[in-house]
């Protein structure tokens, strides 16, 4: 079953053309990674299927429902979460209130107070909980916000460059958080330049370049591409 | 019942400066002093620190606005004047009799009210947000203000309350309580002092339960990152717009009770000095506390009134450079500076007792 589905997505700006007939379907359960050169679309992408860009034309569908013309809140309501590509969390307020805000939608009270550990224990933070989110490591910002958007228990979690800054072995970590996630049902799809990470948990693979799906498969397949190669070196428009 | 204690628990919380056993001996303290003052204070002073109370509304509905939610209003003056005009027009034409003081009072904050759901709907559905927030509701005072002004002829009336443009509404009658026999008129002196202080109380303890709730989290979530605040699945706009009609409420209480008190109320109190003290008052003490916005607009208006005997010229300019000041030396606001400074003395205090 295809949990979300892409028809002939268009969005321009002015005379720019950055997301040109997108057609894209996300099988559930799946982890599939959206790479192509900077500039190909890939965030505008985002967030036309979060709402805060409308497309000109073409549809998007969240498990069959229509919701190209939902606000963004309620389409997080029918089951999408993101993680942004500049870490988005609440700097000025504690790593516990960050997850706190982010819990408070679905806990109450002391089973609150007991997600809140659990999910602590789960990126590592315990002993930052107290902690001003401002001051972290840019490295665990991101798994704070990738634990804020986990904490909605989402079917398609969106993760915009959630590696972007981070040492290998933290690459690798977050690879394993992914896969964990994605074990427990979770459907994912996220933006990556770190090829190392879409090795590892990619299960297909589009490339978008100049705002158009330019291939797709597995990462072996895509790697294999000449094509794909040459426009990563910039040779596509020779 | 476990509700009930449940609001008990959210007086303290991360959204507010001050927790523990000494902060609310303290509390309990300047309580106990502020109950017994009008004992041995005369009549005149009582009422000019009611005066000092009454802006303490507008100033906590700054902070909240401002301060917790992160949107800057520099328009809260026009639910002050609405909300005053509106207590002199319903007690003018219906009197003082059965009570009727205290509910043109809610009646009067409930119009504040339904005027900044207005407003505020097509401000925060329309998305307007940052400095064109200010600039929107600082046009909206302004205009109230010249609206009110040139109200001066006879046709101006409302029922039989006169508008009398810039010499403003007068001789409404005070707050007055009914009573079996004799009914309690509340002048200022101490009998609305006490009214005031039980009110301002209420207002304080009540809107620390609510910023240190599940919906205080949403507040400053939106202030820190509205972008984050909305991809949890919070309607963002819901939340700005409830917040705003309620430091409207709280505004215009602070206009009812200032007509109330003084028995008239003029359009300058919509105008442009009007609408930024109240600014100055919450940036010196400090926005983004209760306590210390309390704290620092009686501090700042005590120093002002002192100043104003020798000449208002100066005190404008005091107030002028108090900002500056301010802004340069302690932006999150002098008083929470130095209550955040007495915190951490007090923190490394106990941890060497230990």
């Amino acid at each position: 079953m295809s949990l979300l589905e892409l028809r002939k997505l268009n969005k321009h700006f002015g005379g720019l053309h950055v997301t040109n007939a997108v057609d894209l379907t996300l099988e559930a359960g799946e982890i599939h990674c959206l790479i192509g050169p900077n500039g190909a679309g890939k965030s505008t992408l985002f967030r036309l299927i979060l709402g805060e860009h409308h497309p000109g034309s073409g549809d998007i569908l969240f498990a069959g429902e229509n919701i190209t013309s939902l606000a963004s809140f309620a389409r997080i309501h029918r089951g999408l979460s993101v993680k942004f590509q500049v870490p988005g969390v609440f700097k000025g307020l504690s790593v516990r209130q960050n997850l706190e805000i982010a819990l408070q939608i679905r806990h109450r009270g002391a089973e609150l107070e007991a997600e809140i550990d659990r999910l602590l224990d789960f990126l590592g933070l315990q002993s930052e909980q107290a902690q001003t989110a401002g001051n972290l490591s840019h490295g665990q910002k991101q798994w704070l916000e990738i634990g804020m958007a986990i904490s909605l228990k989402p079917r398609l979690l969106l993760l915009d460059e959630p590696t972007a800054g981070m040492s290998p072995e933290e690459t690798h970590l977050t690879g394993e958080m992914v896969q964990r996630l994605n074990a427990d049902g979770m459907t994912v799809l996220a933006i990556e330049h770190d090829m190392a990470f879409v090795r590892q948990v990619a299960q297909r693979v589009t490339v978008l370049h100049l705002g158009q799906v330019f291939a797709q498969g597995s990462i072996d397949e895509i790697v294999a591409d000449e094509r794909v190669a040459a426009i990563y070196l910039g040779q596509a428009h020779a | 019942m476990n509700g009930f204690l449940a609001l008990f628990r959210r007086l303290e919380g991360p959204q507010t400066v001050g927790r523990g056993p000494v902060f609310w001996s303290l509390f309990a303290a300047v309580l106990a002093v502020a109950l017994a003052y009008p004992l041995f204070s005369d009549g005149y002073t009582v009422g000019n620190t009611v005066y000092f109370f009454v802006w303490v509304f507008i100033a906590l509905s700054l902070c909240l606005i401002w301060g917790y939610g992160g949107s800057l209003s520099f328009g809260q003056t026009a639910f002050f004047g609405i909300a005053g005009y509106g207590y002199g027009v319903l007690t003018l034409n219906f009197g003082a009799a059965y009570g009727f003081t205290l509910l043109a009072l809610v009646a009067a904050v409930a119009i504040a009210a339904l005027f900044a759901v207005l407003l505020g709907y097509f401000m925060f559905f329309g998305r307007i947000a940052g400095v064109f927030l200010g600039i929107v509701t600082l046009a909206v005072t302004l205009m109230l203000e010249r609206f009110m002004a040139q109200t001066a002829g006879p046709e101006w009336h409302i029922g039989s309350a006169r508008l009398n443009g810039f010499n403003g509404m007068s001789a409404m009658p005070p707050l007055t309580i009914p009573w079996p026999g004799q009914p309690i008129v509340l002048f200022a002196d101490v009998g609305l002092y006490y009214f005031v202080l039980a009110l301002l109380i209420l207002v304080y303890l009540g809107l620390r339960i609510l910023m240190n709730s599940s919906f205080g989290n949403v507040i400053v979530a939106i202030r820190e990152n509205p972008e984050r605040a909305e991809m949890l699945g919070y309607d963002i706009r819901k939340y700005q717009l409830i917040t705003f009609v309620i430091g409207a409420a709280l505004a215009g209480l602070s206009g009812v009770l200032y007509t109330a008190w003084g028995q008239y109320i003029t359009p300058s109190s919509m105008g442009m000095t009007a609408a930024s003290l109240p600014l100055i008052w919450v940036a010196v003490g400090g926005r983004s506390d209760l306590t210390s916005t309390v704290v620092g607009t009686l501090v700042v208006l005590a120093a002002f009134q002192a100043l104003t005997i020798y000449g208002s010229q100066y005190a404008l300019v005091f107030m002028g450079v108090l900002l500056v000041l301010t802004v340069l030396i302690a932006p999150n606001g002098l008083v929470l500076g130095a209550m955040n400074w007495l915190g951490r003395l007090a923190t490394r205090f106990k941890q060497r007792a230990r």
